[in-house]
Formats: structure tokens, sequence, C-alpha cells
């Protein structure tokens, strides 16, 4: 039933794309891409954080500009020189972050994006036509504030649908939607595609694309590694395929774990900071002393806030819920966990794990006070710290003039190296780290990895959180995946089988319970 | 790279911003103001070679037009450190001026209360009240911004204007002077109460001193020591202080109790030195005018020295072309408008380049 509303194969695409390259300082984001959307297709673009879906969609809205291939419309060649050429093309895009004004109305907003001038009467009629003829029920003078994120989403679609669009571009539509809204979004959806209107619809939401979508491209790397038809594959099989069968050759360390309990997480709740930040649910696990535990999961699924919670930038609501060495440390702020022997690297380097317009050296004076004895009564000790700085940068290798240059002057790599090694050395008991490899190159990730496997060695509990699978695959003992701020039961990573990952990591909840290896925070997991 | 239907002026943060331009932009901005101030005085139909002769000059040729420029400096430099170290930390406290007022009712109270006594621990226990009614007042701002979230830059400019109606309210009311044929002043603080000078002859006071060494003290706090390092890591990037364990809320109470401990200060060498007694108006807003002297100054406590003589200047060379040619007395505020205007105007070149671009260009 799905293909009902698709012409022939006869008719040109909607669409094409025919070998789009985008290449970036240091990464290829897009590698000759190819794929076409038909008319009145729902088309869905698949693939994990990085692996060039946005890139791709920016291109077609004219965001970006390709570096190589063509974009084709309705069978004839354009260049997309900026959105608003898009917009006159007939493309549409819905983009995952709305740019409402809160404190203006629904019509003032649609207004303020529309090409042109506008007469506003006639704007709130077509606004209130459109949003009857495709149920997304909005009142033009509402204030924006006043307004749910499922109803600012429906702001957002009918200023596209306003210009009647040939198609629509969604970007990872549902992130922020209740699962009712998701159903009327797809009916709305199917809707539009019956009326000819295609759709690319961005994703890495297995089940969704399965029920919405009429075809499918994979992308992995900047490649198209697949298409097919959503509805002829499991999402298992869709999950193989955007994470790929390759992995990595994985060199493991002997007999990873010990038996003390270094860190323990016992039932952590979190609400969200801001409007659209994710809610940590009931998170438990522990890591032993020697063994590194990863967590998997797509972007924004509830990673930074873990990250703050373990380093305590944000506090639990009991000072039980996470204990270091047996001490509760729920409680604690990030300085005294640090000398408790929590150690942390964020991810964002830029202005959260240092400070961009201060020197290396103040850098290491940062996260390393509480450890390193770099104070006497208040006076930083100057000499100590660029001792310190200087063996972080010769031990990673970090390509810098000097310590005392500024931390923002340093290759986004190069930094990465120094914040990660600036804790490691630290000799932490615990050590939290977010994407430990982000933007560095093989050579440097290997020192990296290594680094944490001796630390591991000497005893420390290691959590890596990672959205690179791969990586958790060749350096954890155990892994578990987040996914709407939910942490699932841990998997031994060497018994650990990729589809079931990608499809916890898509969300496919009620599968069979998963294989429980040790430790207690089994019982705690959803 | 242009293929955009419509040109636009871009505005582009600079790649390197050079260390020299740190210095040069506030000299600059002072150059650029004389001029316009010379542009300023032909229009206004006064002789431009004498005016700014005795505006800028004159003053600075004597011990006592020295002397002065001092005193006027003094409570520049003690607020424009406090404000400075807020400034650092993004704490915006614009109610100095308030600060002061208090500082000096608490001193001045202190000193009423012990009038025609005699004692060494008299100034002493005037500066500390002068300091505790600083602090306290700036606890209000403190304490809405911790706890509530108040932004205090309202909050604190505010209250300026209660403050200075709380003095008005006590010298015209109870704490005027008995025997002052009701004019709105307090009695004449006894000696024991008032600042020993420094230089006979002159308003030189001992709080000049003070002044300087609260500078360098607030030059050693920011550069050396973990507190000043905790206050620019939050003023820079406010996650990195979070990530390090630095206490927000701790940073900001401590940068608003300082400043306005500092003021309250100021405003205690003011009514113990130059004043003598309590009076309705004690400061011709050196409260704000510090606000300019800390940007002036490049938030350096040892900047804010010099930048503070060079607004002293403007105070004393506008009452001296007031009285030799007849300048209007606002001229001066005009002079600080144009200077804090022209530093920003500066800092703004020396940041970002101004440029036409294409309407729609690559982002990545």
């Amino acid at each position: 039933m799905a293909r009902d509303g698709l012409n022939s194969d006869r008719t040109p695409p909607r669409l094409e794309v025919k070998g789009v390259s985008k290449r970036f300082p240091g990464v290829l984001a897009n590698d000759h891409v190819d794929f076409a959307v038909r008319p009145g297709e729902i088309h869905a673009l698949l693939g994990e954080n990085g692996a060039g879906k946005s890139t791709l969609v920016k291109m077609i809205y004219g965001v970006l500009q390709p570096d190589e291939g063509t974009i084709l419309w309705d069978g004839q060649p354009v260049s997309v020189v900026d959105p608003r050429a898009a917009r006159r093309l007939g493309i549409g895009m819905v983009f995952q972050h709305f740019s409402l004004f809160e404190a203006m109305t629904v019509l003032e907003n649609i207004a303020l994006g529309m090409d042109g001038g506008t007469d506003m009467r006639a704007l709130a009629d077509r606004i209130i036509e459109v949003s009857r003829t495709y149920g997304l029920p909005l009142e033009p003078h509402r204030e924006v504030h006043t307004l749910s994120v499922g109803e600012r989403q429906r702001i957002e679609i009918v200023r596209c649908l306003l210009q009647n669009p040939k198609l629509l571009i969604m970007d990872e539509p549902t992130s922020v939607l209740t699962p009712q809204e998701v159903e009327r979004l797809f009916e709305t959806l199917r809707q539009l595609a019956s009326e000819g209107c295609s759709i690319l619809y961005i994703s890495h939401k297995l089940q969704e694309i399965k029920v919405l979508c009429h075809h499918a491209t994979i992308l992995r790397g900047g490649k198209v590694v697949a298409e097919c038809d959503p509805a002829a594959e499991t999402a298992t099989t869709m999950a193989q395929l955007m994470i790929g069968h390759e992995v990595r050759t994985v060199t493991r360390r002997a007999g990873g774990g010990g038996d003390v309990v270094r860190l323990a997480v016992e039932g952590l709740d979190l609400p969200p900071e801001f409007l659209h930040g994710v809610a940590l649910r009931n998170i438990s696990f522990e890591v032993k002393g020697g063994e590194i535990f990863g967590i998997a999961g797509v972007a924004g699924n509830g990673q930074g806030e873990l990250m703050m919670a373990l380093s305590g930038e944000r506090l639990a609501h009991h000072a039980q819920v996470i204990r270091v060495d047996g001490l509760p440390a729920g409680r604690l702020f990030a300085g005294a966990r640090r000398r408790l022997g929590v150690c942390c690297v964020p991810e964002e380097r830029n202005g959260h794990a240092a400070v961009p317009a201060m020197s290396l050296n103040e850098n290491v004076v940062l996260s390393g006070h509480h450890r390193l004895h770099l104070l006497s009564s208040i006076f930083i000790k100057a000499a100590a710290a660029r001792r310190y700085a200087e063996k972080v940068v010769k031990a990673f290798d970090v390509r810098t003039p000097g310590t005392m240059a500024s931390a923002g002057s340093l290759s986004g790599g190069n930094l990465q190296k120094f914040v990660v090694g600036r804790e490691i050395l630290q000799a932490p008991g615990v050590l939290v780290v977010s994407q430990p490899t982000w933007g560095v190159d093989a050579g440097a990730a290997a020192t990296i990895h290594q680094a944490l496997a001796d630390l591991a060695r000497d005893g420390a509990a290691i959590v890596v959180i990672s959205q690179d699978l791969d990586e958790l695959l060749a350096i954890t003992d155990r892994l578990a995946v987040i996914n709407v701020g939910v942490l699932s039961n841990p998997l031994v990573t060497a018994q650990a089988d990729v589809a079931e990952i990608g499809l916890l990591m898509g969300g496919v909840h009620g599968l069979d319970p998963l294989p429980v290896p040790h430790g207690a925070g089994a019982a705690h997991a959803p | 790279m242009v293929r955009g239907p419509l040109m636009r002026l871009r505005i582009e943060p600079r790649q390197e911003t050079s260390r020299l331009m740190l210095y040069v932009t506030p000299v600059a901005a002072v150059i650029m103001t004389v001029l316009t101030g010379l542009v300023l005085f032909v229009l206004m139909g006064y002789a431009p070679g004498p005016t700014l002769y005795y505006f800028f000059v004159s003053p600075l040729l004597t011990l006592y037009g020295l002397s002065e420029l001092m005193v006027k400096a003094a409570p520049l430099i003690m607020i424009g450190v406090g404000l400075a170290m807020g400034f650092r930390a993004n704490v915006w406290n614009i109610g100095a001026e308030g600060q002061l007022t208090c500082g000096a009712i608490a001193a001045g109270g202190v000193a009423l209360a012990l009038w025609e006594q005699e004692g060494l621990w008299i100034l002493p226990l005037m500066c500390a009240a002068g300091i505790a009614g600083g602090a306290l007042y700036a606890a209000i701002p403190a304490f809405l911004k911790t706890r509530f979230d108040v932004n205090e830059i309202l909050t604190s400019l505010m209250l300026t204007y209660v403050a200075t109606l709380l003095l008005s309210t006590l010298v015209y009311g109870p704490w005027k002077d008995p025997a002052g044929f009701n004019f709105p002043y307090s009695r004449m603080f006894t000696d024991a109460a008032i600042l020993p000078i420094l230089m006979e002859g002159t308003r030189l006071h001992v709080g000049t001193l003070v002044a300087l060494l609260i500078a360098v003290a607030g030059w050693v706090l920011m550069t050396f020591t973990i507190i000043g390092f905790q206050i620019r890591v939050l003023g820079q990037a406010p996650a990195a202080a979070r990530f390090a364990g630095f206490s927000r809320s701790k940073l900001i109470w401590l940068c608003l109790l300082t400043s306005g401990g500092l003021a309250g200060l100021a405003g205690t060498f003011e009514i113990a030195g130059p004043i003598g007694q309590l009076v309705p108006v004690i400061s011709p807003g050196y409260g704000f005018t510090a606000i300019i002297v800390a940007f002036l100054g490049r938030l350096h406590p040892l900047g804010i020295i010099l930048s503070g003589l060079v607004m002293a200047l403007s105070y004393i060379g506008g009452e001296n072309a007031q009285v030799e040619v007849g300048l209007p007395q606002a001229v001066t505020g005009v002079f600080q408008g144009l200077l804090l205007f022209f530093l920003l105007a500066s800092d703004f070149v020396v940041r970002y380049r101004v440029r036409l671009a294409p309407a729609m260009g690559d982002r990545p």
C-alpha cells in the first residue's frame, strides 16, 4: 500500500543527486553521492551521526554548495545558490531546530519567513486553510511561547506548505515529538505524498522509516552504501546496513575488569536542564577497576546530561545515587569529585573542557589544580602548571608552538589530545570521557586508546561515551546503549551483536531480554 | 565566491586580535575624544586653543592641580578596580554610585555618633563601616541574582536612586546639623574622623595611597591567584567554570561584595577627606564614571590607575575651563561619554572587520 502514490518510472525524478561530493578541512563529508527522489515518494535518508546526511540536505537546500557533482530538478540540472533559490524551485525544509521568535504570534513568525511582501490578513486566511487541509491545527494569533514543541513544528511545516513545495525535507522531525504527535505528522506526510509532493525524510529511527517511507538511501561515512525498500527489510537488516558489517579488528586486552567496583550509579534520574533537553531516567551501571565501559547511542539521547551528572556539573538528587570507591558522591560538585579521583573529558572542547582564550598552562590549572598540587594557599604555582602542560604536550604529541599558546589556537585534534592527556596523566581512579578520539587522526586515536588501556590496566575504571560504535567495540569490555535518556542493559562487548546494538540505538524496544553478563546494574535497566 | 544576488555589509570576527591593539585602542580613543572636543569647542564658539589648554594642560602644571588630580582619581581607581573584577566575570554591577552612597552613610553615621571623640581607632572603624555599608548594599543584587536570576544591571542601577534618596532623607532630617541654619548638611566631622593630609596646602589625603595599594592588590589577585583565575574563567567560558567545579553563585557574591565594598570605602574617603561632612550629594557620579574607567583601563587594575587619572582630568579640566573661559559644566559629561563611545568603537574595529559580502555564502 505504501507504493500506491508513486508515479511510473518514466517520469524524471523530482530530485536527482549525481556524484555529489563535499569536503571540509580534514574530512570528506560526502563522497560521490547518488540518489533520486521521485514525485510523491517519501524517501528516507538513513545514517548514523556523521554519516553525511546533514551536509547532503544542506546542499540540496542551498545552504552549502557541492564541490563536485550535479543536482537535477525535474530532470534539469540546477544550481541552488541559496535557500531562497531552493524555495523558488519548490523545495521546503523543516529543520530539527526551529527558528521561531517566542514573543511573536504564529502569523508574525510565518510572515517573517516569507520571501517578498505579505498581506497579513490574506496570510492568516491561508494559514487556516492550509492547517485545515493537512490536519495541522494552528491559531494564527497565538503567541509562540504558549505553544508545545509539536505545535511549533506545525508552524514550520505550515510555513513550508504555504509555498506549495514539490519537495519537503524533514530533518529528524520526530526527535522532539510525543508518539501521538508522531502519528499525526505521519498522516500529514502521507497526505502530502499522495498529492504528489516528494518528501525527503532524514532519520536514524528504523521503525519510523519502516512504517512511513517508500524508499531508503543509506549513508555511511559520506557514501551511499545501500538503497532498499524499507517495507521489505527488517529493522535489523537496516541497522546492519547503517552501521556496517566490517568492524575494525580488535586487539583486546587480556581479561579486562577486576573485582572492585570503583564507580557505581544507581537509579540516576535527572530532569532536562533546558527545553528540548533529555531527561535521564533511572540510569544504573557499575564499572570495576580495570574495566572500560562503553556507552553507545545516537547523539542527543542524554549523553551530555549523563556526562554532566557523572562529572558533578549537575548534582544528583541523592548522594548515594553515584558512589566513587564506595563513597557517596552524588551531591558533590566537580571539584570535590576530582579530589575523589573522578576526571572527565566532556565532548565540547572549546569553552567546556578548555577556555579558548587561555594558555595551555592556564588550562592545566582549570581541571588540574585539585589533584596536581598546583596551589600554595590561594596562589597558583605557574611553574608547576607549565611543567605539567609540557608533560602532556610531550606524552600526547600535541602540536603547538609552546604551552603559552592559547587553547583556541590549537587545531581541534590537537586540543583534543591535550584535553584527554590532561585528564589521563592525572592518574584518575575513575575517568569519564566523551568522544575520546573525535577529530584526531588515526595515529593519535591509537595513542589515546593505548593510554586509556594503560590507565585501565593500572586499576582505573573508565567510562567511554561515544557515537563511534567501532571505537567502543574495539576498546571496551562491556557496553550499554543510551536512548532517550534510558540506558540499556550492559552487554559484554566480545559477545555483542552489532545489529542488536543498532536496534537499541534506533530505539526499538520490546526485544527479548538481552544477556546480562555481570554487575548489579542490570537490575535497574528497563 | 561572489554568487549571491545581493551584497550586504557583513561583520566578521578577525582571526587574531593583536595584543598591541589592546593597548593602542585606549590611547586612540583618548586622542579622538580630544579631537572631537576641538570641533565641539569651535562649533560652540570658543577659541579652540585656549579652551583645550585650560581643559587638558593647565590643571597639570601646578602642584595643586596634580594633587587635585589624585584626589579625584582615587575614588575612580578604587571603584574601577572593584567593578573590573566583576566585569571580568560577566557580573555587571552598575550601581557603584549607590554603594558609594551607602558606604558614606554608614561611615558618616559612625563619625557623627563619635562626634568630638578622640582616638586613632575612629577612622579604621569608619572605613570598616563604609566597606560594610557598600558591600551590604551590593548584597541585594547579589542575592536577587543568585537566588532568582534577576538581572543585576537593573537592580544595582535602580538601587542607586534609593541610596541617594536615603542620604537626602538623613541630611534633611535626623542628621542635619543643629547649628547649621537649616542647611541640609550634617555636622562637620571632628579631627579624629578626618583623613590625614599628605601634603600641606592641598587636599591630598591618605586615601589616595590606599587607592593605589588597592589597585596593586587587585592586580595580584586577578593575575596570580586561583580566585582571579576562577573569575576570569567564569567570564570567558561559564561552561568551563562549571566543568572545573567553580561555584558561579559564590563568585557572583564575591564580585558584588568586593565591588560594593570598594565603592563604600571610596564614599568613606570622600566624606572623611575632601568633604568632611555628609551632604545631599557626595559624588559627582564617580560610581558611574568608574565604569568607563574600568573599560578604558582594559579591566586591568594597573591600567585602571592610568585611566582613572585620565578621567579625573576630565573633571578637573571641566571645572577649570568653566572658570577660565566659561565652558558649560555639561561638557565634562559629554567628554566622558565620547571617550566611552570611541573606546567601544575602536575595540569593535579591532575585533571585527566589516566588509561587503554576498548575502549568502558557504558555511560549513
